[in-house]
């Protein structure tokens, strides 16, 4: 067996936005574009994995204040409930709605932490040259990469209660600081899946052929 | 494999965009789609009438937007008063309470981002339609790559759904002709998606050029 052929070890680059296989002897002033979408060429996304790391640190630190603080309160007669992302999880399933309360769950709790620790094992896996499991390891990838915006659901379903229960004294549903930092942190991850770049999981696999 | 390293740029080659890995481009048939041999990631699609049919579901996608955005999508019951929302008041109400951040996001997902990728998709897919080049379709199409994560209309309807459940809890919630819309706003934009195949794009723009 050969060492993969790659557009890197062929001396071309992949426009990173429409594909075109461009060679490096086009790119060797700075600022070199694709010349069929004009996009900016990179052979490796620029600076992957510090900056996928500095937004996971950010993300981490946010996602404290976006569990612990109120997303959502409702004051009906008088009466206020306070709910946090993992509170109205809980309302939901005490009220019966199982599906929706799994689906909440799933979106709100599981998803967040889910791709910041899927993100994290793909960083460090990278800077430790591992050498096993790669393709599980893109899959892992381009499951995380699409699942990243479904957590917005919280965060519409509190614009859309806080839009439509407003009858003053009768019910008035308002929106908590948590729901900020609970955006930021699904903002953010999505950002750190962006500038993860999935091509860093398989460069040193040529190393093992050329001896 | 044996390649020709002699090009300044080629489109009978391409690399994984996802491993880097080097495929030859192959002649597949409408329907097909081919993947990376390495990492799986989906390489080539092939669509019958690609660019026609992306059009008409980005044009019927604009419509259901309209739609979507006179009516109510909601409407909310209690003691004899009542209040609807229509598609921007989320964004609004956010604002409003001063969780200004909060508002442009959710502007940005629900209302702003999806109506540029129909736009987008209408100003590159219809001059073409007529054989003539649309206005910068370079940048028109990296708009759309750059678009598509943001236009979250689909993650909307499921938030509209979780709102739902929790009003019917304590009191009468009832749909309005919006949602209709939006749904098959969202089924129209999905299709406008998964029928444009790139490749034809640029081959067909590449046409027109000439």
């Amino acid at each position: 067996m050969t060492a993969p052929v790659t557009a890197k070890s062929i001396g071309a680059i992949s426009c990173h936005v429409c594909g075109l296989l461009v060679s490096s002897r086009l790119t060797t002033t700075h600022n070199a574009r694709c010349p069929r979408c004009d996009a900016r060429l990179h052979s490796r996304k620029v600076n992957s994995l510090s900056r996928t790391w500095a937004l996971l640190i950010a993300a981490g630190i946010l996602y404290v204040p976006a569990n612990v603080y109120p997303v959502l309160t409702l004051i009906s007669f008088g009466r206020s409930t306070t709910n946090t992302i993992m509170g109205g999880v809980i309302e939901l399933a005490h009220s019966g709605q199982m599906v929706i309360a799994i689906i909440v769950f799933v979106a709100s709790v599981f998803v967040p932490i889910f791709k910041i620790a899927a993100l994290l094992f793909l960083v460090v896996s990278v800077q430790l040259r591992l050498k096993v499991q790669r393709r599980k390891r893109a899959v892992l990838y381009r499951f995380t990469e699409f699942i990243g915006r479904w957590s917005m659901i919280d965060i519409f379903m509190i614009s859309i209660l806080i839009g439509l229960v407003k009858l003053q004294a009768l019910a008035t549903v308002t929106a908590g600081p948590g729901a900020i930092a609970f955006a930021a942190v699904v903002i953010i991850t999505m950002f750190a899946a962006m500038t993860f770049d999935p091509r860093l999981i398989w460069d040193d696999e040529g190393d093992d052929y050329d001896g | 494999m044996e390649i020709d390293k002699d090009f300044t740029y080629t489109e009978s080659l391409i690399a994984c965009p996802e491993c880097d890995l080097i495929h030859s481009v192959p002649s597949i048939r409408e329907g097909e789609q081919g993947r990376c041999v390495r990492c799986g990631a989906l390489l080539f699609v092939r669509h019958k009438n690609s660019l026609d049919r992306s059009l008409a579901f980005a044009l019927t996608g604009l419509m259901f937007f309209i739609l979507a955005n006179i009516f109510p999508l909601l409407t909310f019951e209690m003691e004899g008063q009542s209040e609807s929302n229509r598609l921007i008041d989320g964004a609004i109400a956010f604002w409003n309470a001063g969780y200004w951040e909060l508002g442009i996001v959710v502007f940005i997902s629900s209302v702003v981002a999806p109506l540029a990728v129909l736009l987008v998709l209408i100003t590159l897919l219809l001059p073409m339609q007529f054989g003539r080049s649309p206005f910068s379709p370079q940048f028109q199409i990296r708009l759309l790559t750059h678009l598509k994560p943001w236009a979250m209309s689909e993650i909307f309807i499921l938030g509209i759904i979780v709102a739902f459940v929790k009003l019917q809890d304590f009191a009468d919630v009832s749909v309005g002709l919006s949602l209709f819309a939006f749904v098959l706003m969202v089924a129209a934009t999905v299709m406008a998606y998964l029928t444009l195949d790139e490749d034809a794009l640029w081959s067909r723009l590449k046409e027109i050029r000439a």
